[in-house]
C-alpha cells in the first residue's frame, strides 16, 4: 500500500487530530488555538483536492480498515463521487471558518473551533465510508457536532429551536436503525458492495422485507435532506441559529441528498430486480413538492435568514427532482447543481449576517431602516447571492438549471419538471427582489441618520466575496465541471465497478 | 409461547409506547418516549442474529452451529449513541425549561396555565 493510498483516511484523521488539540489550547492561547484550526481546515482541503487529483484516472479504491478484507471489517471507498463530495465540503469549511474567524463569531463560546472540526470529521466520514453501519455511526457524529454548533452562543429561542431539531433527529436514527437491522437480518451484512451483490441474487421471498428497509433508508436520507414533508425543522433550526453555523449546515441537507445518490444506484439499481429503482415512484411528488414549498417559503419570508433557510429547502427540491429520474445523463446535471446549491445556500447566510451585522437593532428584518455602513455592498452581495440561489444568469445557478431543464427533456415527467423549474425559478426571483428593495433601496430617506452598529470593520465582507467568487469560477469553469460531472455521474451508474473495487479479492 | 412471539411482542409494545409519548406535548414524557423508542430498537437489533440458545459466540471445537456474534456489537455501539443522545435531549430540555419556564416541546406557555401567568 503506497502513501498515496493511505491519503484516503487523512480528512478523516485531520479533524479527529486537529479538534482536540484546538480544544486544548483554546483556554490558554486562543491564537494557537484558532491558527490550528484555521491550518487544520486547509491542510484537510489540500488533501481533499489531492484525492479529487488521484481520482481522475476513473479508478475507485478501496481502503480497508485495520487491514480487515472486506466485507468482514469497514471499508472507506473513495471514488469521484465521494471526492468532489469531499472537495466541496472542506472548501466550504475554509471559507465559512474564515468568516467565523473574522467576524468574531467563534469567540461567543469556549468550543466553537472544537465542534467545527468534528462536524467535518463526521462529514468526510459520511461521504468516505462504504459500510452502511458506518455510515449510520458517522451521521450521529455530525448530528452530535451540529447541536452544538447550532446552539453556539445560546439563547433562549436558540435553545427551543434545538429540542425540536434534537428530538427530530433522534428518531431519524432510530428508523436508520431499523432499516439497518432489517438489512442485516436479510442479506446478513452490511457493507455496501456486498448489500448490493446479495440484494441482486436475493429470492422473492425476501423482496418485501429488502422494501421495507428500503424505504425506512430513503425516509431517513429524506429527512436529512429536508425534502418535503420532512422538512419543518429546518427552517425552524436554520432561522434560530447563527447564520455563519448555518452556512455550514448548508452542507447538512445535502449529505442526505448524497446518501440517496450512493444507496439507490448501488443497491436498488437495475440489477435489483423487482426492486429496480424502488423509491422513484414517491420520490418524484415529493421533490415537487419540496421545490414549490421552499420557493414559496422564499416569496413570502419576512426576514433574511427565513428567506435563506427556505431557499436552501427549494434548492433540494430542485436536485431532488434531478435525482429522481435516476439516469445517467440526469445524475450528471443533478450533481453539478448540487455543488451550485450548497456555495449558493452558504452565501445567501452569509450575506445575511453581513447585513444584521450592520443594521444594528433592524437585523435581518425585511423592513425599510436608515442607512447602515457598507450598504452598496451588501446590496450589491446581496444580488449577486439571490441571482445565483434562483438561477438567474450568469452565475452558475443559471448553468445548472438549464443543464437539468436539458437532461430531463427525454423524459417521461418532463412537462411537470420544466413547469416546477421554471415556476419556482419565478416566484423565487420576485421574492428575493421584494426583500432586497425593502433592504437595500427603502433604506435611506435623505438626511436621515444612519443605523448606529457596532461595526466598522470590512473583513465581514472577504467570506462572501470569496463565495461569490467560487460560483463565478463555476460558471467560467462550467465546461470542465460538466464533464467532471457526467465522468461521476458514469461511475455511479456502473455499480459493478464499485463492487469488484471493494470485494473483488473475495469473488476473484 | 415461542421465543419469537415473546421478543416481537415486547418490541411492539415498547415501540407503540415510545411512538405515543414521542408525540406528547411535554419534553419530559417526549424524553421518555425516545428512550422507549431506543429500547425497542436495540432489542430489534439484538433479534437480528437470530433467536438461539445454548451455542458459542463465536468458536469453539466440535460446534457447528454458531451464534451470531456482531449484532450484539452493533447494539453495543447503538446503545452508547442512544445513551448520548438522550441524556443530550434531557439536559436541552431542562435548559429550554429553566429559561422559558415551559416544558413544552415547541416552547409555548403551558396552557393550563394561561397566557398571561408567564
Amino acid at each position: 500500500m503506497t502513501l498515496a493510498d493511505q491519503l484516503i483516511i487523512a480528512p478523516v484523521v485531520i479533524p479527529a487530530v486537529v479538534a482536540p488539540l484546538t480544544l486544548l489550547a483554546m483556554p490558554r492561547r486562543r491564537g494557537l488555538a484558532v491558527g490550528l484550526s484555521l491550518a487544520g481546515c486547509v491542510a484537510m482541503l489540500a488533501a481533499a483536492v489531492a484525492l479529487f487529483g488521484l481520482v481522475q484516472d476513473n479508478a475507485i479504491r478501496s481502503y480497508a480498515l485495520g487491514g480487515w478484507p472486506a466485507p468482514f471489517g469497514i471499508v472507506l471507498v473513495l471514488d469521484r463521487l465521494s471526492a468532489a463530495m469531499l472537495v466541496l465540503s472542506s472548501a466550504l469549511a475554509v471559507v465559512v471558518l474564515l468568516h467565523a474567524t473574522l467576524t468574531a463569531a467563534d469567540r461567543k463560546g469556549w468550543h466553537f473551533h472544537p465542534l467545527f472540526h468534528f462536524q467535518l470529521l463526521g462529514l468526510n466520514g459520511a461521504f468516505l465510508t462504504g459500510d452502511l453501519f458506518n455510515l449510520f455511526v458517522f451521521f450521529e457524529v455530525l448530528l452530535i457536532a451540529s447541536y452544538g454548533l447550532m446552539l453556539h452562543g445560546h439563547g433562549a429561542a436558540r435553545l427551543k429551536a434545538a429540542v425540536g431539531y434534537v428530538v427530530v433527529n433522534i428518531v431519524g436514527s432510530a428508523l436508520f436503525l431499523i432499516a439497518l437491522g432489517v438489512l442485516y437480518g436479510v442479506t446478513g451484512t452490511l457493507n455496501m458492495a456486498d448489500l448490493a451483490r446479495r440484494i441482486a441474487l436475493s429470492g422473492a421471498a425476501d423482496e418485501g422485507m429488502l422494501r421495507i428497509a428500503g424505504v425506512l433508508l430513503m425516509t431517513v436520507f429524506a429527512l436529512k435532506a429536508a425534502i418535503v414533508p420532512l422538512h419543518l425543522w429546518l427552517p425552524r433550526t436554520y432561522v434560530a441559529t447563527m447564520p455563519v453555523v448555518a452556512a455550514l449546515f448548508a452542507i447538512l441537507t445535502k449529505v442526505g441528498v448524497y446518501a440517496m445518490i450512493r444507496i439507490v444506484p448501488l443497491l436498488f439499481g437495475e440489477d435489483a430486480g423487482a426492486l429496480a429503482w424502488m423509491p422513484s415512484p414517491w420520490l418524484f411528488p415529493a421533490a415537487v413538492m419540496t421545490a414549490v414549498i421552499g420557493f414559496a417559503g422564499v416569496f413570502v419570508a419576512q426576514a433574511m435568514r427565513e428567506q435563506a433557510a427556505f431557499a436552501l429547502v427549494g434548492s433540494t427540491g430542485t436536485l431532488v427532482l434531478a435525482v429522481s429520474c435516476w439516469s445517467q445523463a440526469t445524475m450528471a446535471a443533478a450533481l453539478f447543481y448540487l455543488v451550485h446549491a450548497t456555495l449558493a445556500g452558504a452565501a445567501l447566510f452569509l450575506v445575511a449576517d453581513v447585513t444584521m451585522r450592520r443594521r444594528g437593532r433592524y437585523d435581518d428584518a425585511a423592513v425599510p431602516s436608515p442607512r447602515f455602513s457598507g450598504q452598496q455592498a451588501t446590496g450589491l452581495l446581496f444580488l449577486a447571492s439571490s441571482i445565483a440561489a434562483v438561477g438567474l444568469p450568469p452565475l452558475s445557478g443559471f448553468i445548472g438549471k438549464l443543464f437539468i431543464l436539458q437532461t430531463t427533456a427525454p423524459t417521461s415527467n418532463w412537462i411537470i419538471l420544466w413547469a416546477v423549474v421554471l415556476g419556482t425559478t419565478l416566484i423565487g426571483g420576485i421574492g428575493f427582489a421584494r426583500t432586497g428593495s425593502i433592504l437595500f433601496w427603502k433604506a435611506s430617506p435623505i438626511g436621515a441618520d444612519p443605523v448606529d452598529s457596532p461595526n466598522r470593520s470590512n473583513a465581514d465582507l472577504i467570506a462572501p466575496m470569496i463565495l461569490i467568487g467560487l460560483l463565478a469560477a463555476l460558471t467560467i469553469g462550467a465546461g470542465w465541471a460538466t464533464a467532471q460531472a457526467q465522468a461521476t455521474a458514469a461511475q455511479i451508474f456502473a455499480p459493478q465497478r464499485y463492487i469488484d473495487a471493494v470485494l473483488g479479492s473475495l469473488l476473484r | 409461547m415461542s421465543l419469537e412471539f415473546l421478543i416481537a411482542s415486547a418490541i411492539a409494545v415498547l415501540t407503540a409506547a415510545g411512538v405515543y409519548l414521542s408525540l406528547r406535548g411535554r419534553t419530559f414524557q417526549v424524553v421518555l418516549g425516545l428512550t422507549l423508542l431506543s429500547h425497542a430498537v436495540n432489542l430489534f437489533l439484538f433479534a437480528t442474529g437470530r433467536l438461539v440458545v445454548d451455542r458459542p459466540p463465536l468458536f469453539a471445537t466440535g460446534v457447528t452451529d454458531h451464534a451470531d456474534p456482531l449484532p450484539q456489537a452493533l447494539v453495543l455501539t447503538a446503545i452508547v449513541i442512544a445513551f448520548g443522545m438522550t441524556a443530550l435531549a434531557v439536559i436541552l430540555s431542562l435548559r429550554s425549561f429553566l429559561e422559558s419556564g415551559s416544558d413544552q416541546v415547541d416552547g409555548l406557555a403551558n396552557p393550563d396555565r394561561g397566557e398571561g401567568e408567564q
